[in-house]
């Protein structure tokens, strides 16, 4: 086969990442096993985009901590980087305008600087670790490149909770990018795709991959876990255990900032109507 | 604040035998779990933990040899600081009942009992920076305990026709007793068997790990990476390597069998 035709796929993961876990790193992992296996794609590159504090979600930590966590956890991997640009922005971004913001970022940077960063990434890692050679695809002709919102099935539940999505954003981000839908349960993504319309109409940029090992690791379990002192080894990488008992992050306190506050997009659909 | 408690506390010593082929995270998550709960508990303070696979001769299907199994248990273990791999159980020449297993850890066990106690206290309040502080605040009674550690789908294995005999099902369960670790809280609460609950979802078994290996698909984040790495390097899970032991009875059955003549 010819690797030239190949179309590149970039993943954008959006969300809280309060704190990330192993779960979170996964998706990506299986994601790209998925889009590779039909032979068409290549994932060169996947971003994790922490939310900024504006979100206002119950118990969200300062970017600043769910950044550097973030950027701890994704050190040992040589294609997943993580971008500060959503979660430094003084007010919530919708997710489409996140997307729309690492489009233009891809299409103005040519794909010999995405290239660069990977191979520095790749780098980086082998430094400690022995990986086998980097494959340039710079060298290959110029592809097409896709950008892609990586997420779980909760994303795609969510698309049907009334006043939470603009239709014209999930539109956006489905028809005009693409989806790639982590789920543990295939028939219940294909029950969401069949319910909402503007799902069905673009169902054919939508990835559902089956997770065959159950790994559900949510966040909100990790804090829990944490506000009790028990354990969470194993479930995060230790760079990032370690930086939340240095910092002690999430405690009883934590989880009740935000706590009564209507979540910003709720807030910015109430207000445009 | 955090009620001190002086009471005396049983120093416990945890032992999972099993495969490990290959280990992964939820392996080392058991112990996580069963440390947290046997504390909670108020009568225990775990002490030490032992990962003790299994020898060649099991017999199981697609069993990698006990040196990578041992070597790749070790390098996930590398950061843990109260559990250790023990490798006398794989280097038997013949399968070992889990019963003879515990019994020669518990002779172990009380023959070093001091030394145990010290470095788990020096170990313990090096790197958990909250509940061990404590720990040298409780009193340490006597040499440790030793009991054993599993998954809720070990105690299903007691209802296997041929691979148990009933003593060793009672020493066990009697004289040692059980930490289980379940994802539903359908069982009992019995004596001599710790029922922990697991909130989170995260069963990650090596059947799943191999299968995934033997396609090529990524297995990041599922095992430590230096586990991966050391798969890798030794080309361990393939197609053939899955034929391995293929039709050949479990070695607790047929010496069970032979016993039983």
């Amino acid at each position: 086969m010819d690797p030239s035709a190949k179309v590149k796929v970039v993943l954008l993961a959006c969300g809280s990442f309060n704190p990330i876990t192993n779960m979170h790193l996964r998706m990506f992992e299986l994601a790209r096993d998925h889009l590779q296996d039909a032979g068409r794609c290549d994932v060169v590159k996947g971003i994790i985009s922490p939310v900024g504090d504006a979100y206002q979600k119950r118990g969200l930590l300062e970017a600043q901590h769910r950044l550097k966590m973030a950027r701890l956890a994704a050190e040992t991997s040589d294609w997943i980087s993580v971008d500060g640009w959503e979660c430094v922005q003084p007010e919530w971004v919708e997710t489409s305008k996140v997307m729309r913001h690492h489009h233009a970022e891809l299409m103005t940077s040519d794909l010999d600087q995405v290239d660069a960063e990977r191979s520095a990434k790749r780098r980086k890692v082998e430094e400690t670790e022995n990986i086998s050679s980097f494959q340039s695809f710079s060298d290959t002709s110029e592809g097409e490149i896709e950008l892609k919102l990586l997420c779980g099935a909760d994303v795609l539940e969510s698309f049907a909770v009334p006043g939470l999505w603009k239709e014209e954003d999930i539109e956006e981000i489905v028809g005009r990018y693409g989806l790639v839908c982590i789920t543990r349960s295939g028939s219940d993504a294909q029950k969401i795709i069949n319910q909402l319309d503007v799902l069905w109409r673009n169902r054919k940029n939508i990835h559902v991959v089956h997770e065959w090992v159950a790994n559900d690791i949510s966040a909100t379990h990790v804090r829990r876990a944490l506000r009790r002192r028990q354990s969470v080894r194993y479930l995060l990488p230790d760079a990032v255990m370690h930086y939340i008992q240095q910092h002690e992050l999430y405690s009883a306190e934590s989880e009740r900032k935000n706590a009564g506050v209507v979540l910003a997009p709720l807030q910015r659909c109430t207000m445009t109507f | 604040l955090d009620r001190v408690d002086l009471t005396a506390r049983i120093p416990l010593v945890l032992l999972a035998c099993g495969s490990f082929n290959p280990i992964t995270h939820q392996h080392m998550r058991l112990f996580e779990l069963a440390r947290g709960h046997m504390h909670q508990t108020g009568q225990y303070e775990v002490v030490g933990g032992i990962v003790s696979p299994v020898s060649d001769s099991y017999g199981k299907q697609g069993l990698a040899l006990a040196k990578h199994r041992v070597t790749m248990a070790q390098l996930a273990l590398r950061t843990s600081d109260w559990v250790t791999v023990d490798d006398w159980e794989s280097q038997q020449p013949d399968w070992t009942e889990t019963v003879m297993a515990m019994r020669y850890r518990e002779s172990f066990i009380c023959k070093r009992s001091k030394k145990c106690v010290d470095s788990a206290l020096k170990y313990s309040t090096m790197f958990f920076n909250v509940k061990f502080q404590m720990l040298g605040k409780y009193h340490l009674q006597g040499a440790p305990q030793l009991k054993f550690l599993c998954g809720a789908d070990f105690l299903d294995t007691f209802r296997v026709p041929g691979l148990w005999q009933n003593d060793h099902v009672e020493e066990l369960v009697g004289r040692f007793g059980l930490v289980c670790i379940s994802r539903d809280l359908l069982f009992k609460h019995r004596q001599n068997i710790f029922l922990v609950h697991e909130w989170i979802r995260n069963e990650i078994s090596s059947t799943e790990v191999r299968r995934a290996l033997r396609r090529g698909l990524s297995v990041k984040y599922l095992l430590p990476d230096s586990v991966i790495e050391y798969i890798k390097e030794h080309n361990l899970y393939t197609t053939d390597s899955e034929l391995k032991n293929k039709d050949v009875d479990l070695r607790p059955l047929t010496k069970q069998a032979l016993s039983d003549c």
